[in-house]
C-alpha cells in the first residue's frame, strides 16, 4: 500500500486494545499489496510503530549532566520543551518552535553546555506515524567541544503550517542546512536571510523528500505498462 | 583589407596613443569597440564585473559553480552555486533494504567510500544494539581500509590542488600514488572505488592472502614518496607564495561556520573525532593530530601532509594486530549466509555456498533469499554516527521505523558544510587565489550534492 493512506492501528483493528489502539502501525499485510484477494491470512498481519516515549529521570550520568546544566541555566525549561527522549545514550529535546531560539541560545552561550558547532539540520517526515500530527521534524544536532557532548533538537510542525525559527542567527552554518531541509521538506524556516532551493532546480514544485512526493514510474514499451513507482511496488516493507 | 599608407595609419586600428604626464599610454580601439561602448569612452566605465565560474570548470573540482563579482582583479563576494550533482541517495535509501542502502552511501563522496560505508555501518549496528558484537577482526579491517583511503584522499587532493594553481608535478605524482592505494583496495575488495566492502555486522570478506604483504610493502614505498613531495614542494618559493596568507579562516569562523577536519584543524583545533569521541577502537593506536597555526592554505597543506604520515602509523599499528577470526557478526539473522567470494568479475556469492544452498540444505536457501530480499529489521528509533573523515566530521542521522528499510538517513556531509566557507575565505582576495583557496578546502561534489 502507498505511505499516503497508511491507516492507524484503531482504524485497522477498531478493536479492544484499548490504550495503545492509538499506535500508528508501520504496515499491514504481507507484501505491501492490498486489495488483491489475499486469502493466506498474511493481509492480517499488523504490524506496530513502537512510538518512543518519553524517557522518565534520572537519566544516565552523561545526559543527567546536560539536562541539569540546561535547567540552571534556562530555568523556564519546563515549558519549552515537550519531553526528552533518551535511546541508543543519545539524548533528544523535543523542543516548543516559539522556545527554539531562546534554547539553542542558552545552549550554545552557557558556560556549562557550551554547544558550540551545529553539526547538523536535517528533516524527517513522520507521515502517519507522529501521534500529534505534526509530521515534519526538523532535526537538529548540536556537540560540544569544550564538553565533549552531543544533543539532539527535534521541533515538529505541521504540513499546514510549517514555519520555524531559523537558527542562523545563532549558528551561521545553519544557513545550508536550513536551505536544504525546505527545499527537500518544505520546513519554511522564519527569519532565514535567504530560504531559497539549493539542490533542486529553483522552479521545482513540491518538496521531494516527504513520503507522501508523488514518485514516478518506469514507462516500458510493451502493451502500454508500466513499472510503479518504488512505493506501491511489491514489497515486504 | 588595404595595406596601410603609413605607420600611424597601421596602428591606428589596434590602438590609440595618447601623451600625458605620466608618457605615452595606450587605449583599446578597433573592431566595433566604440559602438559597445556606445561614445561614453570619456566616462569611467563600471568597473565591477561578474563572473560565472562553473559549473563546468578544470578548477571547481566537478561540477561546482562559484559568481564571483570582481572589481579589477578583487573579489568583492562570490556566492557557491551547487546541486549539479544531486542524486537523490537519501530517498532512494528509504526504498532499499538496510544492506542494500551500503551501495548507495558508498557513492556519495566517491574518494573516501570506505567512510561513507563505515558511518552507515556504525549507525546501523547501534540501532541494532550490536555494536559490541562487532568481531575484532572486522573493525581492525575497517580502520585499516579507512587509513589507507585518508591518505588516497588527501594524495587526490594534492593531485588536484596542485594542478589548479599550475604545479603539475604534483598532479602527476599524487595520482601515481593514489594508484598504488586502489590497487590494494582492488586486490582486497574486488573495486577501485564504490566498494560496498564495510556491511552492517562486518566486512563482506576476510582479505585475501597476500594483501598484508602487500600492504607492507606500501608502507616501505610511501615515506620515500612522501620525503618526495616534502623536497618538491615544501620549500618550494612559489608553492609557498601561492599558499601562504591565502583563504585564511580562523577556529571562531570555522566553528560559527561548522568547518571541520583539517580546515578546523589547521586553524590550531586539535579536534578529531579519531580522539575526542573515538569509534572502532581508534583510541587504542598511538598517532598524533597535527595542527597549524597559520589558517591558510599553507597550514591545511602542512596538517594534510602530516596526517598521510599519521595514517601511515596507524596502518602500521593495525597489521600488526591482525589476528585470524570471523569478520562478520555471529548474529546469522543480519549476518549474509553467503561468504562472498572474489571472482574474475568482481565480488559474488562463493560456488561453494552456491552449492550447498542449491544441493543439500533446502533450511539454508530459505533463509539466504529471505535475508537478501526482504532483509533484517531493524528495531525503531534514531541515532546519529559521526566519524573523522578525511574531509571533516562525517554524520549520519538514521532512523528506522522498526522495518526491513531506512525510514530516513540524511547525511552531514564535511564537504557540503566546509563548502559555505568559501565566501568567508575568498571576498577581498584575488581571483587567482579563489582557486588556491577552494582546493584547500578539498569539496567533493559527490557528497556536497549527495
Amino acid at each position: 500500500m502507498s505511505e499516503l493512506d497508511r491507516p492507524t492501528r484503531a482504524e485497522v483493528t477498531a478493536g479492544p486494545e484499548g490504550a495503545t489502539s492509538e499506535a500508528p502501525v508501520a504496515r499491514t499485510g504481507m507484501f505491501g499489496v492490498t486489495g488483491s484477494g489475499d486469502t493466506s491470512g498474511f493481509g492480517g498481519l499488523i504490524r506496530p510503530i513502537p512510538v518512543e516515549g518519553a524517557t522518565a529521570r534520572p537519566y544516565d550520568e552523561k545526559n543527567e549532566a546536560i539536562y541539569t546544566a540546561l535547567e540552571r541555566a534556562f530555568p523556564q525549561l519546563g515549558s519549552a520543551i515537550e519531553n526528552v527522549v533518551i535511546a541508543h545514550g543519545e539524548m533528544t529535546l523535543h523542543v516548543r518552535r516559539e522556545s527554539l531560539l531562546e534554547v539553542a541560545q542558552v545552549l550554545r552561550d552557557a558556560p556549562e553546555l557550551r554547544f558550540e558547532l551545529l553539526s547538523s539540520v536535517s528533516g524527517v517526515d513522520y507521515l502517519g506515524i507522529d501521534p500529534t500530527g505534526r509530521r515534519l521534524h526538523s532535526v537538529v544536532h548540536l556537540l560540544s567541544m569544550t564538553h565533549r557532548r552531543r544533543l539532539r533538537v527535534e521541533v515538529a510542525v505541521t504540513v499546514e503550517d510549517p514555519h520555524m525559527p531559523s537558527l542562523v542567527s545563532i549558528y551561521p552554518t545553519a544557513d545550508w542546512h536550513e536551505r536544504e531541509t525546505w527545499d527537500f521538506f518544505g520546513i519554511i524556516y522564519d527569519g532565514h536571510h535567504g530560504l531559497t532551493r539549493i539542490m533542486m532546480p529553483d522552479d521545482w514544485e513540491g518538496h521531494p523528500q516527504r513520503k507522501d512526493y508523488p514518485l514516478g514510474g518506469v514507462p516500458i514499451e510493451y502493451k502500454g505498462a508500466e513499472v510503479p513507482p518504488p512505493d506501491q511496488r511489491r514489497s515486504y516493507a | 583589407m588595404s595595406m596601410p599608407t603609413s605607420v600611424d595609419d597601421a596602428f591606428s586600428q589596434y590602438a590609440g596613443v595618447t601623451e600625458t604626464t605620466e608618457g605615452r599610454v595606450y587605449t583599446v580601439t578597433g573592431g566595433d569597440w566604440d559602438e559597445v561602448l556606445g561614445g561614453r569612452t570619456d566616462e569611467s566605465p563600471e568597473e565591477r564585473i561578474v563572473v560565472n565560474m562553473g559549473p563546468q570548470h578544470p578548477s571547481t573540482h566537478g561540477v561546482l559553480r562559484l559568481v564571483l563579482e570582481l572589481e579589477g582583479e578583487t573579489v568583492t563576494e562570490s556566492r557557491v552555486v551547487i546541486g549539479y550533482l544531486h542524486t537523490g541517495i537519501e530517498k532512494n535509501i528509504e526504498f532499499r533494504s538496510w544492506v542494500q542502502g551500503v551501495t548507495f552511501v558508498t557513492r556519495m563522496d566517491y574518494l573516501s567510500p570506505f567512510y561513507n560505508e563505515t558511518a552507515y555501518c556504525l549507525g546501523v549496528e547501534k540501532l541494532l544494539g550490536v555494536t559490541d558484537d562487532i568481531p575484532t577482526r572486522a573493525t581492525h579491517i575497517r580502520v585499516l581500509l579507512m587509513e589507507l583511503q585518508r591518505i588516497s584522499s588527501h594524495l587526490v587532493w594534492l593531485a588536484t590542488g596542485g594542478m589548479e594553481i599550475g604545479a603539475l608535478s604534483a598532479m602527476l605524482y599524487g595520482f601515481r600514488e593514489r594508484e598504488v592505494v586502489l590497487d590494494l583496495f582492488e586486490m582486497i575488495t574486488g573495486l577501485r572505488m564504490n566498494h560496498a566492502f564495510i556491511r552492517p555486522g562486518g566486512v563482506a570478506q576476510d582479505l585475501p592472502t597476500g594483501a598484508v604483504e602487500k600492504i607492507r610493502e606500501f608502507l616501505e614505498y610511501m615515506p620515500k614518496k612522501l620525503a618526495e613531495y616534502d623536497k618538491l614542494l615544501t620549500g618550494q618559493p612559489l608553492w609557498q607564495n601561492r599558499l601562504q596568507g591565502v583563504g585564511y579562516l580562523d577556529a571562531a569562523g570555522a566553528l560559527a561556520l561548522g568547518v571541520t577536519g583539517p580546515m578546523l584543524r589547521a586553524a590550531g583545533l586539535p579536534w578529531d573525532l579519531r580522539k575526542t569521541e573515538p569509534y572502532c577502537g581508534y583510541e587504542t593506536y598511538d598517532f598524533e593530530v597535527p595542527t597549524s597555526l597559520d589558517g591558510d592554505c599553507w597550514g591545511r597543506y602542512l596538517v594534510r601532509m602530516e596526517e598521510m604520515r599519521e595514517s601511515l602509523k596507524i596502518i602500521e599499528q593495525v597489521l600488526d594486530r591482525l589476528e585470524p577470526g570471523p569478520v562478520m557478526v555471529a548474529d546469522k539473522k543480519i549476518a549474509w549466509p553467503a561468504q562472498l567470494a572474489l571472482g574474475p568479475d568482481g565480488m559474488g556469492n562463493s560456488l561453494e555456498h552456491i552449492r550447498k544452498i542449491m544441493g543439500t540444505s533446502m533450511e539454508s536457501l530459505i533463509h539466504h533469499f529471505k535475508l537478501v530480499t526482504e532483509g533484517f529489521r531493524v528495531p525503531a528509533g534514531q541515532v546519529y554516527s559521526a566519524i573523522e573523515s578525511p574531509r571533516g566530521e562525517l554524520g549520519y542521522h538514521m532512523v528506522s521505523d522498526g522495518g526491513t528499510r531506512p525510514f530516513r538517513v540524511h547525511v552531514r556531509d564535511p564537504s557540503f558544510v566546509n563548502l559555505q566557507s568559501v565566501p568567508a575565505i575568498t571576498e577581498g582576495a584575488l581571483i587567482a587565489d579563489v582557486i588556491a583557496a577552494v582546493a584547500s578546502v578539498d569539496p567533493v561534489m559527490g557528497g556536497v550534492d549527495r
